[in-house]
Parts: C-alpha cells; sequence; structure tokens
C-alpha cells in the first residue's frame, strides 16, 4: 500500500505548487504579449530585404521553437513515466501533446504565409518544411494513440513509446538546415556564431518566445490539472462500483 | 538489478540503436534529401539533357537580361556557373547577388530552362540603415555560399 500512498502523493504536491504559479503565469503571459505584439508590430523596424513581411517572424519563429521544444518535453516526460512509472509525468506528456501541435500547426501557417511573399511558394519539400510537416503528424499520432486505449496504464506505455521514437526526428529539424541545402534558410538565433538578427530585431523576437512559453505553462498548468481530477474521477467511481 | 535501473537501460540502450538507425538511413538518402543543387555539384555530376531537377545558387552580378517577360541570367555558387533563362514573373526577392532555386531542366546547348525560380534570404535579419552603414564601411557580407 505504500507505492499507492506516494503515487497519490505526487499529484497532490504537483496540484499544490502549480496553483500556486498558475496566476503569475497568466500575469506574465499578458504582460509579455501584449509588450511583446507592440514590439514587433509598432517598434520594431522593417527588414532590408524583407521590409515588413519579416514581422511574420515574430509569431513564426517562437511557434516553431514551442512545437520543438514541447516536444523534447513530452519525450522527457515519457522516459520518466516509463521508467520511474510516475504517474504526473504521464499526464504532463499527454497534457501538453494538442499545446505542442497547436505551436507546430501555428508555424508551418505562418511559413506558408510567410514564403510565398518571400521565397515564392506556399510550399516545398525541402528537408525543413517536410520534417516539420513530420512533426506534426507525430503530435497527432502521439494524440490518436491515447486515445485508441481504454486502459489508462497501457495507453500511457504506448504513446511514451511513440514519444520516444519520434524525439528522433527533433535534432533532423533543428540541422535540416545544415546537413542539406534547403529553401529555408539556415538558424538566425540559436548558431554557434552567436545571433545573425540585429538587435532592434531580435529582442522582440525573444519577448514573443517568452511570452509563448509563459503561455504554454500557463495552459498546460489547466490541463495538468484536468488530467489529474479526471484520473482521480475514474478511481472514485471504480471505488464506488466495487463497494455497491 | 532493479525494474528500474533495467527499463532505464531498456530505454537508453533503445535510443542509442534508434539514432544509429537514423543516422544510416538519412546519410544513405543523402543524395535525395538535397532540395537543390549548385553549380559545382553539377560539375561533379552532369545531370542529363531533359532531365527535371533544381538548381540553387546565387544570381551572378551584372549577368541579368531582361527581354519583355523572359530573362536571362547566370547562377553561380562562386565557383561554377549556369546560364539560366526563365519566362515568367519572378519572386520580389529576386535580384543580383540574390539566392534563388530555379525549377527545369537543361537543354542541348547547356542552358538551363527554368519553369519557375524561387528566391532564397539568408539568415541575417536587420533595418534598412544597417545595411546601408554596414554597405558604406565596407563591411557587408554578401550572402554566403549555400
Amino acid at each position: 500500500m505504500a507505492i499507492d500512498l506516494h503515487k497519490y502523493a505526487n499529484p497532490k504536491r504537483f496540484l499544490a505548487i502549480t496553483g500556486a504559479i498558475y496566476p503569475w503565469s497568466v500575469g506574465v503571459t499578458v504582460i509579455l504579449l501584449a509588450v511583446g505584439l507592440y514590439m514587433s508590430l509598432f517598434v520594431a523596424p522593417p527588414d532590408y530585404q524583407q521590409g515588413d513581411t519579416v514581422r511574420i517572424m515574430y509569431v513564426h519563429v517562437p511557434a516553431a521553437w514551442m512545437g520543438l521544444s514541447i516536444y523534447t518535453m513530452m519525450a522527457i516526460s515519457s522516459a520518466i513515466g516509463l521508467i520511474w512509472k510516475h504517474p504526473v509525468a504521464d499526464l504532463t506528456a499527454k497534457a501538453a501533446a494538442p499545446i505542442g501541435a497547436c505551436f507546430t500547426f501555428l508555424a508551418l501557417v505562418t511559413g506558408s504565409l510567410w514564403g510565398q511573399p518571400m521565397w515564392g511558394t506556399y510550399w516545398v519539400w525541402d528537408a525543413r518544411l517536410t520534417s516539420m510537416l513530420i512533426l506534426l503528424f507525430l503530435y497527432l499520432g502521439y494524440m490518436a494513440l491515447w486515445e485508441s486505449f481504454d486502459d489508462q496504464g497501457k495507453a500511457a506505455k504506448a504513446t511514451s513509446i511513440l514519444a520516444l521514437v519520434g524525439v528522433i526526428n527533433i535534432p533532423i529539424i533543428k540541422f535540416s538546415v545544415d546537413w542539406w541545402n534547403t529553401l529555408h534558410q539556415p538558424a538566425s538565433v540559436a548558431t554557434m556564431s552567436g545571433p545573425k538578427i540585429h538587435s532592434s530585431i531580435l529582442i522582440p523576437l525573444l519577448v514573443m518566445g517568452l511570452a509563448y512559453m509563459s503561455f504554454f505553462v500557463m495552459v498546460l498548468i489547466i490541463r495538468v490539472k484536468a488530467e489529474i481530477l479526471q484520473r482521480r474521477l475514474r478511481i472514485l467511481r471504480m471505488s464506488e462500483l466495487k463497494e455497491h | 538489478m532493479t525494474r528500474k535501473r533495467r527499463r532505464l537501460y531498456f530505454v537508453l540502450a533503445g535510443m542509442a540503436i534508434l539514432g544509429v538507425a537514423a543516422a544510416l538511413v538519412l546519410t544513405s538518402f543523402q543524395d535525395s534529401l538535397v532540395f537543390f543543387r549548385s553549380p559545382s555539384d553539377l560539375a561533379e555530376k552532369p545531370i542529363p539533357v531533359g532531365r527535371n531537377f533544381r538548381l540553387g545558387g546565387l544570381v551572378e552580378d551584372g549577368s541579368v537580361e531582361k527581354d519583355g517577360v523572359i530573362y536571362q541570367f547566370r547562377v553561380t555558387d562562386l565557383v561554377e556557373t549556369v546560364p539560366v533563362t526563365f519566362k515568367g514573373l519572378l519572386p520580389d526577392l529576386f535580384r543580383e547577388g540574390q539566392g534563388v532555386v530555379a525549377e527545369g531542366h537543361f537543354n542541348d546547348k547547356g542552358v538551363f530552362i527554368a519553369s519557375n525560380v524561387l528566391a532564397k534570404h539568408d539568415e541575417n535579419y536587420m533595418p534598412p540603415e544597417v545595411a546601408e552603414s554596414l554597405k558604406k564601411a565596407g563591411q557587408w557580407m554578401p550572402e554566403a555560399k549555400n
């Protein structure tokens, strides 16, 4: 019985901690998003080549960052869930997936809208764009796999394996622009030789990145809480059924 | 060995094998994963006349000639160059010194007949004033070979 108690204690502690963080995350998201959007749309200068079209970057690039990092986080959570059977880890990965899928979708759509005026095409099958589309399919497949099991324990195991197998795509996306020639330009921010973006364009971009991150934390807390409560409800129902 | 330990090793070993497998697959498909071929690639491995592929490089300075809607220019990677003709509308970013990717094929005179031209931009972003002052100071780095 000791193990059961341990399992119960963790979600409780998790709820207490995240409950305290949540109001802050809401405030930080609202402020950063307001400041970030204002800087991106009104303060930041146009680009020397792309003019005002470059402003799509402030929505596009942080969305792509989030798509990649949320998947990485899910893979780590899944590994923890798989190896140490930590129940909150499984639920966190599950709760994060739709958020990551939305960010990835946003990155793909804004990228496409950016590609048309700059490159002259909405879509090409180059290594960067294709691997990013595969990331969206991985998210969708992961979510579908969760739904296809009745047994939550089995679902957690199967989806964890999918998340871990799929994580191989993350370095491929990141380095696709270096390993192969692509239509998409190489990295501008996270490069060995430092950012290749002028500070007047970089700072609004980083503020938007932080805003997206804070938004993610906010939504993740809500979603994990809902998952934990749902699981409790299921356990309560089961024990009621047993009593009667 | 505890069960947790064993599961940890299983996951690590699985990930390592997966990584190696992915690396092998990607290296063996190297040729089909590239989006375009540079003029140097073509000098090394010529592509038969009439076969469609994508050619990528920089529009050589001073090479663009316009005759109505027919454009003639040379694509270079600063080592080799390829003459290109294109009939149609070019993207806004198309200019001399700019990266382009052209889809099309060679005719029997060794001229690349492009059916579509895409502009490629580099990873540098800056306000126009900064670009201007960099040019004035002689610090301007033209788009790197890519």
